[in-house]
């Protein structure tokens, strides 16, 4: 089966006054139809830089320099950014959720307006059917009087219920792939829940994939089958979710799962370990691992050998890293 | 509610922070936002207490006004046997020098030309505590004892990183030696592998010094993490207290039993046996709340003595505490 979007090689480079960063540095992931994955990391480890070059969402002074990405097996990068197809790419077919909506929906414009273009362009209906639609729409992601409220501007809704919109419009044109960019930051940890749970619901039943991108390893852990671990611009582990957190085989994954508390945890019974150091300076890249400075694991060889590629440890399981550190755990 | 009373280092009881709601020309009150509404609680010396709850919920102003940076539209607020509620804003010298803070950026509010040993020497300053050499020796002290190098005291706020930022913050919460320290929200502006760094480093001065903790934050597992018991608030009052182990084995409110099935496990074995409650609505809003029990709106078993009166804080045995009436 060919993957609905296939990410290869992906590299986006930003020419800063400050430096060359390469945000993406040869990122590849892929999602099936229907399928849901992960794509984790912190601050600055290039998983939104990623989703955006996927979208050709990138801005100067960044650069999308290489790869390429499959939508159903097209190269879409092709494509003038500017361009129809991109557009019609673009909400029509793989949508997007970032995380505050309010910078995402127009202010000025009611949610009616907002919710009937995409349907207007993507799926050429008329203006009735379009108002229509966008009410059933708000109805199925649960907008209380959804017939009253369409004609409401972004501002009078909740932090909640804008995001309920925003999944709405994702929705709207029945797009293959979701990609859904910290989509529950913004929000309380029990919104977070009716949120996702909405998502999931509404992917699941209409076979969309769909692609959450965050640095939350519990929602991770809840909603998603397989997952990728970014760390500096690269993918640096990548499996199924559960032999990931049983059997992590990347330094930083054991680093970030050895450092969150869990709920539920007897008290006193687990010091947090914490990952010594910070993350890189991305405009000073060392030519190796840019995990080594923070690593427990390293050997001679990390010094003496630039970032190793991903290489197999497990069914679907791949690893960034020279050492079997299955063996030290 | 009674601890041992010679333990307790602060007990607020019914405190209420009501901010007036302003309207027209003339600024009539129309009305008021209960941020605070009625809230009891102690902590006893050298424990965490930790108040957790959604935004909005009143968590940080029953810090600030435990501060006194809020002055309580009513209740009582003792810290070590003192009432500190009708003290003058003159008179509060030597409480201040007593508690603590440590917010979630300690220089959203300072001066960013201010060097970071200047920022650490401030309380030592208004306080009279050191002065001269001495002063510099206690101020490479402090960087020491939060694991910076004293060296990085002619630093300017932003040369630092989130971490270190935050280490700053402890070691000015910590320069005019506090028994008590109010933590709001310490960690969340840092990034995953950091925010480990910071809850050891609490944890150890606590142990060192023999602090004592109101540790905020809206991040139940971090707060199940360091706090010997836990207080969960629901606009504008707390619905449940007990131990950190209890709370999550033996919850009894309905609301905490939300919280704690929304916040995901990070390990996938857990996540697929555990009940999810997902709870209708929204929060509603502090200016309008609901009568009688503030969650009953969201509630799937409240009745109609939910609806009309307000359910006390009672003890159901063994220092847990729940404000519902079908518990």
């Amino acid at each position: 089966m060919v993957p609905v979007l296939q990410v290869e090689n992906l590299k986006t480079t930003f020419y800063t006054e400050y430096g060359v960063v390469k945000a993406v540095d040869g990122v590849s992931f892929y999602v099936d139809e229907g399928e849901i994955i992960g794509l984790v990391g912190e601050s600055g480890c290039g998983k939104s830089v990623s989703v955006l070059s996927t979208m050709q969402l990138i801005q100067p002074p960044g650069r999308i320099e290489g790869g390429q990405v499959l939508f159903k097996g097209e190269n879409i990068l092709k494509y003038d950014p500017k361009g129809e197809e991109m557009s019609s790419i673009r909400g029509g077919k793989i949508a997007m959720i970032f995380q505050e909506p309010m910078t995402s929906l127009n202010p000025v414009l009611t949610i009616s307006r907002q919710l009937t273009e995409a349907l207007e362009i993507h799926l050429d209906m008329d203006r009735e059917s379009a108002r229509q639609r966008a009410i059933d729409l708000l109805k199925m992601v649960g907008v209380p009087e959804a017939e009253r409220r369409i004609d409401d501007y972004p501002h009078q809704f909740s932090g909640g219920m804008r995001q309920r919109v925003m999944i709405a419009m994702a929705m709207s044109c029945n797009p293959a792939v979701i990609i859904a960019d910290e989509p529950t930051t913004a929000v309380d940890v029990t919104t977070q829940a009716q949120l996702l749970e909405l998502m999931v619901d509404l992917v699941t039943r209409n076979h969309t994939a769909l692609i959450i991108v965050t640095h939350n390893l519990g929602v991770v852990a809840r909603y998603v089958r397989r997952i990728y671990v970014m760390y500096a611009g690269r993918i640096v582990e990548s499996g199924p979710s559960d032999e990931i957190f049983e059997r992590p085989r990347h330094p930083y994954t054991v680093g970030l799962l050895g450092s969150v508390p869990r709920l539920g945890e007897k008290r006193g019974t687990r010091k947090l370990v914490p990952i010594g150091g910070m993350p890189p300076d991305l405009i000073h890249m060392p030519p190796t691992c840019a995990f080594l400075p923070r690593c427990q694991f390293k050997i001679k060889k990390c010094y003496e050998e630039p970032w190793p590629a991903l290489r197999q440890v497990g069914e679907n399981h791949f690893t960034a890293c020279f050492v079997d550190i299955g063996d030290k755990l | 509610m009674n601890g041992k009373t010679d333990e307790i280092l602060l007990e607020v009881q019914d405190l209420k922070m009501y901010f007036p709601i302003l309207r027209g020309l003339l600024r009539r009150r129309v009305g008021d936002i209960k941020a605070v509404d009625g809230v009891s609680f102690f902590v006893r010396r050298r424990e965490t207490l930790g108040l957790v709850g959604e935004s909005g919920c009143g968590k940080t102003t029953v810090g600030r006004c435990v501060l006194r940076l809020y002055q309580p539209t009513a209740g009582t607020i003792k810290f070590n046997g003192t009432d500190i509620t009708k003290i003058p804003e003159g008179k509060l010298k030597p409480i201040r020098r007593e508690i603590g803070a440590i917010f979630q950026d300690p220089f959203s509010s300072l001066n960013p030309r201010q060097t970071a040993g200047s920022i650490v020497a401030d309380p030592l300053r208004v306080h009279n505590l050191a002065s001269g050499r001495d002063l510099d020796e206690r101020v490479a002290q402090l960087f020491r004892m939060v694991g910076l190098d004293p060296r990085m005291a002619d630093r300017v706020p932003h040369e630092f990183s989130g971490g270190q930022r935050q280490r700053i913050g402890i070691a000015r919460a910590l320069a005019s030696q506090p028994s008590f320290v109010i933590c709001d929200e310490p960690i969340s502006a840092l990034d995953v592998s950091i925010q480990a760094q910071i809850i050891n480093l609490l944890e150890e001065l606590q142990e060192k010094l023999g602090l004592t903790y109101l540790f905020i934050a809206h991040d139940l597992a971090v707060v199940q993490h360091i706090s010997n018991r836990i207080a969960v608030m629901y606009l504008g009052r707390i619905v449940e207290i007990t131990s950190s182990d209890e709370l999550y084995d033996n919850p009894l409110h309905p609301y905490t039993k939300a919280l704690l099935s929304a916040v995901p496990v990070p390990d996938p074995k857990v996540e697929k046996t555990r009940r999810r409650i997902i709870l209708k609505g929204e929060v509603p809003s502090p200016a309008t709340p609901p009568p009688g029990c503030h969650f009953h709106p969201r509630c799937e078993i409240a009745t109609g003595e939910c609806t009309e009166h307000v359910p006390p804080l009672r003890d159901v045995g063994g220092g847990h505490y729940v404000a519902c009436f079908k518990a």
